[in-house]
């Protein structure tokens, strides 16, 4: 048991670094927002995931209520961080930021 | 293992000062943003790792459960108030 959870923390810990990685270096506010997606919705299930493993790896009916608590954080973020994503977009296209290109265009001012 | 959750709880709380990076320095209000929304989402693991290192892991889950809530409720606010400003982009030094 503690080896499982022990492989699904770093597996988190990994995904927190590559998204916190492509936060500070991707180029354009909308090509941040995938890597922010990322380290929301995967490094945070796989570093749950190891915590709930050793909650339930004590047999006892608190820790087992603890471990349930901690999938439905698992849950209540995976419902809101595509919320949280796909409003920050929608305030960037409303307030008309553009997308980032390689060769700047000339019809752009 | 406890010895393990805790230089996990410290790698995070440095990942955590490499995303206020791009809170600060951002060049748009919306970089910010995304930057808070990242450290927000690493400190709901960091306080089930401070409750499993105290052994007290029964009261801070909760207090991630309302971290997480409360981190979401800004991000929205904050993109919804956002959203009416024309312009974001004119911050001097940016393009």
């Amino acid at each position: 048991m503690h080896i499982l959870t022990l492989i699904f923390l770093l597996l988190g810990l990994l995904f927190f670094t590559g998204g916190t990685v492509g936060i500070l270096r991707f180029p354009d506010f909308y090509s941040r927002l995938h890597p922010a997606g990322k380290l929301d919705t995967m490094g945070l299930l796989m570093a749950m995931a190891a915590l709930a493993l050793y909650c339930f790896g004590e047999f006892s009916i608190a820790s087992l209520f603890t471990g349930l608590k901690i999938i439905l954080i698992v849950i209540f973020v995976f419902i809101t961080s595509p919320t949280a994503t796909h409003a920050i977009i929608d305030a960037g296209v409303r307030a008309g930021l553009e997308p980032w290109t390689k060769e700047k265009r000339k019809d752009m001012p | 293992m406890d010895n393990i959750f805790l230089y996990s709880g410290l790698y995070l709380g440095l990942l955590m000062g490499l995303s206020l990076y791009r809170a600060v320095f951002g060049p748009t209000v919306l970089d910010r943003i995304i930057g808070a929304n990242a450290i927000g989402s690493k400190t709901t693991v960091l306080l089930v790792l401070i409750g499993l290192i105290y052994h007290r892991v029964d009261m801070f889950v909760d207090i991630a459960l309302a971290y997480a809530m409360l981190n979401f409720i800004a991000v929205l606010a904050a993109s919804r108030y956002f959203q009416k400003r024309k312009g974001l982009y004119d911050e001097p030094g940016t393009r």
